[in-house]
């Protein structure tokens, strides 16, 4: 100790204590908070990087451009986050089998370990929207219908039909039906804004009531046929035509029968 | 006699003693109707409005006719708590808390719609049969009041429960309202007692819905089957049927028997499809508030050619002196069905004009016979069938994935294109149908049988046509055209000239006719056919 203590008043003392006791600040918190980062899922993110790059340059590049920065055919992909890769691809949209007015759900291109590799290269370029799991959706405990229904109908509703069945929207465009779509999905359209779609950020619906609006969607779905066959739930133009068809057709029917002739 | 006929005597003599009514129903019920189906088209349309009243009364035992703001607390699970009005909640309550209630207003809403189709179809066969004619120019009027009056009836019936889309139908029947010139905001104000949507268009419309309207309907409903009973009922022409007769069974016992059991029969199938096809779920629309709306929102059927027409109207407004005037409202919504209805009153009026006819017809016309006229209706049958078209546009293009652009362009043009063209092809048709009935009267049926004669040619054997068949298809009158001279006998200009001139321009047209064979053709034929 009296090592030390006899360069107590060096002039280098000062700054060197300084140093050390800065360094250790720093030495100590950057332990700390790398605790939770562990190098092994560093190396499988950037392995599931570019495992996405590759996908990304076979399936999607030819239109969305090398680096994914748009072009004459499709918008730039820079800034759209992992959410929208999730919804485009996880629902069969993306890639698009021709270019038609708008992309369609159909059965998807890409397994989910390859949705999840897409979605991660996107996300690398610039932040955005995380995707969503399922999981993290706590629509059934935390959600509440009759809300979600009051929301539905203000925001929805215009687009979606009242009961989600989807709707025209101009040249040839159209909100698809609700009906069958997975809950994160639902989600993350919301948070993204896809095609037509706007985007409901979470200071326009805040995140418990789009889990209300998920729920009442969820509801709508599994609500048993009330009054009988639904007739597609798109409204009057149904009825209209069943009550010609079966309902006058079968009545004029039986007058031809009543007055016809015994033979 | 028997004990048993010696009461029944008894009770009779005692009731006719006292009211006198055994020679009034000796007469009524030994009265003669012509049997044909399309004369049971306006006995659906009778029957569908005593189901009405019946199922109509049921629902007034629950329905609250006000718009007091209320909370839910039904046992719809996903509108608990929600704000409502009390007519929108009292119609929840029918559905899911009155026994019996659902299926109720199912047969009701379902009824409805038969009534105004029923409505549609038995006016399209009096019409095509020339049924309208003198002395039956009266009960057409009535008949298209009744159209009119069920159209406003059926809106304001739908209307009632207040969810989003009957309110949706309000708020455009008010900006058809607003369109009207000058008046049109003051009126507005005074249907909704202020602003839209206000307190009071439920109650208001509520008791035009169960009292006023139904009354008049009752009304104009008896005296359109008093006059029916007074005038006696046409009938389609046939050996033996002429205009002074009616050919067909008793009133009793055919005809009440078969009558009473049609009632039952429409009754079976409106309930039929109230038990099993869902109509107006009105908890899946959610209560009204101006500021929602669903996609897809249309009318019933037959407000679907207004709303169609309004759809297609392109966007013009004028604005002059301060004012606004909304054409694209006020020429679909009102201009056009004005002229529609005006001139549907006064068809029969407009044809006997045209073809100089004042006789009496108790004998109907066959479609083919009157070429101008049938023409006429398919004309207008194919400028509804447009609007109603593009009333669902938006149906048919997500579900046939095509452009509603595309659709409201294609209707655009096709109702000024397809009425006409519709005009000339049925004209045509019906002029060959002529032909055909000539050529079958004078020759006879074609058998498709080919024969040799002896030197060799082959000729085709034809079955001629029994005498009452021959009756039948050349009994109807052949009128040429009006001759209204633009001069008088001494060559003075008559001043209504052009009037004349249009209306032999007119007549022309209305009898444009294939000339029947006369009766020397045929017996000059029969004497000797090959």
């Amino acid at each position: 100790m009296r090592f030390i203590s006899r360069f107590r008043k060096h002039r280098f003392a000062t700054p060197v204590l300084l140093l050390v006791a800065l360094s250790s600040i720093g030495f100590t918190f950057s332990v700390a908070t790398a605790a939770t980062v562990n190098s092994k899922s560093q190396a499988e993110t950037s392995a599931l990087i570019a495992e996405g790059q590759k996908l990304f340059l076979a399936g999607c590049s030819s239109c969305h451009g090398l680096n994914a920065e748009g072009g004459g055919l499709a918008p730039s992909l820079i800034g759209v986050g992992a959410a929208s890769v999730d919804f485009q691809v996880g629902t069969g949209r993306m890639p698009m089998a021709d270019m038609s007015q708008q992309a369609m759900r159909k059965k998807p291109v890409y397994n989910e370990e390859q949705v999840a590799a897409l979605a991660a290269y996107v996300a690398s370029l610039a932040p955005g929207p995380a995707a969503i799991s399922n999981e993290e959706l706590t629509w059934e405990r935390d959600g509440n219908i009759a809300e979600g229904g009051e929301l539905f109908r203000t925001n929805c509703a215009m687009c979606h039909n009242f009961a989600g069945q989807g709707g025209a929207l101009t040249q040839g465009k159209y909100a698809p039906t609700l009906m069958g779509v997975e809950p994160k999905h639902i989600y993350e359209a919301m948070i993204t804004g896809p095609q037509s779609m706007p985007v409901f950020s979470d200071k326009t619906i805040t995140p418990e009531e789009k889990l209300s609006i998920i729920k009442w969607i969820k509801a709508a779905e599994q609500e048993k046929n009330l009054g009988g066959a639904t007739l597609g739930r798109v409204g009057p133009v149904t009825e209209g035509l069943l009550a010609w068809t079966f309902g006058l057709g079968l009545l004029i029917g039986i007058a031809v029968w009543l007055t016809s002739k015994a033979r | 006699m028997t004990a048993r006929e010696r009461i029944a005597a008894n009770v009779a003599n005692y009731v006719d003693e006292r009211t006198g009514a055994a020679k009034w129903l000796k007469k009524n019920l030994n009265k003669v109707f012509p049997d044909h189906w399309s004369f049971m088209l306006g006995e659906v349309a009778l029957y569908s409005f005593i189901i009405l009243l019946l199922s109509g009364t049921f629902l007034t035992f629950w329905f609250d006719p006000s718009m007091r703001e209320v909370e839910y607390e039904g046992s719809y699970l996903p509108l608990k708590d929600v704000k409502m009005s009390a007519a929108y909640a009292s119609t929840l309550h029918i559905s899911f808390d009155v026994r019996g209630g659902l299926l109720m207003r199912q047969i009701h809403h379902w009824a409805a719609l038969i009534f105004m189709a029923a409505i549609v179809v038995h006016l399209l066969r009096v019409f095509f049969t020339g049924a309208f004619r003198k002395p039956r120019e009266f009960n057409w009027i009535i008949g298209v009041g009744l159209l009119t009056l069920g159209i406003v009836e059926g809106f304001l019936g739908y209307s009632l429960p207040d969810d989003l889309l009957s309110g949706t139908g309000i708020r455009i029947a008010e900006a058809i309202i607003q369109a009207i010139p000058v008046v049109g905001t003051y009126l507005a104000f005074f249907v909704f007692g202020g602003p839209f949507p206000g307190e009071v268009f439920i109650p208001r419309i509520y008791i035009v819905h169960v009292l006023l309207l139904p009354g008049i309907f009752l009304a104009l409903i008896t005296v359109h089957l008093m006059l029916v009973w007074y005038q006696k009922h046409t009938q389609y022409p046939g050996p033996g049927r002429t205009e002074k007769n009616v050919v067909g069974y008793r009133l009793m016992p055919v005809y009440m028997a078969k009558a009473g059991g049609f009632f039952f029969i429409v009754f079976g199938i409106t309930a039929f499809l109230g038990a099993v096809a869902s109509i107006n779920p009105i908890w899946l629309y959610g209560p009204y508030t101006p500021g929602q709306i669903s996609a897809g929102s249309q009318p019933d059927w037959y407000m679907g050619w207004l709303d169609g027409l309004v759809r297609m109207a392109p966007p013009i407004e004028t604005h002059a002196f301060g004012y606004t005037i909304s054409w694209n409202i006020l020429i679909p919504g009102l201009i056009i069905p004005g002229i529609i209805f005006t001139a549907m009153a006064l068809y029969p009026f407009i044809e006997s004009w045209m073809t100089g006819d004042k006789k009496e017809h108790h004998l109907l016309e066959r479609p083919r016979n009157n070429p101008n006229r049938t023409a006429i209706g398919a004309m207008s049958l194919t400028f509804m069938l447009v609007s109603l078209i593009n009333g669902g546009n938006d149906l048919i293009a997500t579900h046939f994935h095509l452009s509603i652009n595309q659709i409201m362009w294609g209707t655009r043009i096709g109702i000024l294109l397809l009425p006409p063209l519709a005009f000339v092809i049925t004209k045509r048709i019906c002029l060959s149908l002529q032909r055909a009935d000539r050529e079958s009267v004078l020759h006879g049926k074609e058998t498709g049988r080919l024969m040799m004669l002896p030197h060799g040619e082959f000729v085709e054997v034809h079955e001629p046509l029994t005498a009452e068949q021959k009756w039948t298809l050349t009994q109807h009158e052949q009128q040429g055209p009006l001759q209204i001279e633009a001069e008088d006998a001494r060559g003075v200009r008559n001043p209504k000239s052009i009037r004349a001139k249009l209306q032999n321009r007119m007549s022309k047209a209305a009898t444009e006719t294939i000339a029947k064979p006369t009766a020397e053709q045929v017996k000059e034929l029969e004497s000797g056919h090959h």
